[in-house]
């Protein structure tokens, strides 16, 4: 997550301001491999031998329209060697995330992503990050969030578009891509983080066997902060935990049990009551 | 009666909502229009995305009613697809 917000920053910013000092960290094979130095335009001076540049991880890749998705998606899921089911929900995630980048974060330099196996938890960490009018902006077309953190509340609250006030979306837009991405990281009992303005709102793992999706993501077992530094933009930030990841279909038919609960429970919050005198 | 084959136009993973919009507005609303019956045929599709069913078939559940669903027969759905369609279906229904 962090390299692909340093990656986006990369591109914002006139090389000519950008200095990168002797690497000394152990890790500095890993960022070639990346290819964060790329973003940078700096020359690492970081020589590679050709085992190195295997691995299993998605580099650093910059997605700009939908043609240069389609590509991405169709080649992404090899480079993590994975097993169906979980290629499944990778391929499923980063692909509403990055469309959610192309069609409402308004950014000319597209989408930044990039993932990464890591062995010891035996998990799959993906970062899509943007340099676009961030959450508050978009939402405010259709609402009024007072802060970021209200606008990351809304936002993932399924329903809510900035597009429109209109329930159930428009002819393009559900207003569902962002709760049913964290509705899969809480039913896998994976991490999932998205950070916006000042905002940022932390989905922790799920804690005992029970799974209840909930409209409102501040009654999910979360973290959140709302007096961070601003990123202009949007980054979304997902751990797969390869050990607890079901089948996709069975996760799909949970997800629409829960997902059907949820709406449900909104519509009754709307609900006039009586008035009794 | 009208066939569409999905595989032709997305490929595996049906995701470009761009390419659903355009079924939708040039052969699926025509279609309807004509009363004819529907058959989209996923064959070979491995998976879809909530956004790809949304905006192939929202907009027609919304214009027609849920009675749409009786012109629409949804062909060689593998579990993952099914699932996504139920979920969108579902949806749009709960959100009438």
């Amino acid at each position: 997550m962090v390299l692909t917000m340093i990656a986006a920053l990369g591109i914002k910013t006139n090389p000519s301001n950008i200095e990168c000092e002797k690497l000394e960290a152990r890790s500095k094979h890993y960022l070639e491999r990346m290819r964060l130095f790329d973003f940078l335009h700096v020359t690492s001076g970081i020589t590679m031998k050709k085992h190195e540049l295997a691995g299993r991880s998605v580099p650093l890749t910059q997605i700009k329209n939908s043609t240069e998705l389609t590509e991405f998606i169709t080649e992404v899921t090899p480079l993590l060697h994975l097993e169906p089911k979980h290629a499944e929900p990778i391929r499923y995630i980063m692909s509403e995330l990055i469309r959610n980048v192309l069609e409402h974060s308004m950014s000319k330099h597209g989408a930044i992503v990039s993932a990464q196996y890591y062995k010891k938890s035996n998990t799959i960490r993906i970062g899509i990050a943007d340099t676009g009018i961030g959450i508050w902006k978009s939402i405010n077309q259709s609402y009024n969030p007072k802060t970021d953190l209200e606008a990351i509340r809304l936002a993932l609250t399924p329903g809510i578009t900035g597009t429109t006030r209109q329930e159930g979306g428009t002819d393009r837009n559900a207003g569902a891509g962002l709760f049913f991405i964290k509705s899969i990281a809480s039913v896998n009992s994976d991490f999932f983080v998205i950070y916006s303005g000042k905002a940022m709102y932390k989905l922790l793992k799920r804690k005992g066997k029970k799974i209840k999706l909930h409209v409102d993501p501040f009654e999910d077992r979360h973290s959140k902060k709302g007096d961070l530094p601003s990123w202009e933009g949007t980054v979304v930030g997902i751990d797969l935990s390869l050990d607890t990841t079901q089948e996709f279909s069975l996760l799909l038919k949970l997800l629409n049990e829960t997902l059907n609960e949820a709406i449900k429970e909104r519509k009754k919050a709307r609900y006039k009551k009586p008035q009794f005198t | 009666m009208i066939h569409i084959k999905l595989f032709k136009q997305v490929g595996v993973f049906a995701e470009n909502k761009d390419i659903a919009a355009d079924i939708r507005l040039n052969k699926l609303l025509p279609a309807l229009e004509k009363n004819q019956d529907i058959i989209l045929d996923f064959e070979k599709i491995e998976g879809a995305t909530q956004s790809f069913i949304h905006a192939l078939i929202s907009d027609l559940m919304r214009k027609y009613g849920n009675e749409v669903l009786d012109k629409i027969q949804f062909k060689s759905c593998n579990a993952t697809v099914k699932g996504i369609i139920s979920i969108v279906v579902d949806y749009m229904q709960e959100s009438d």
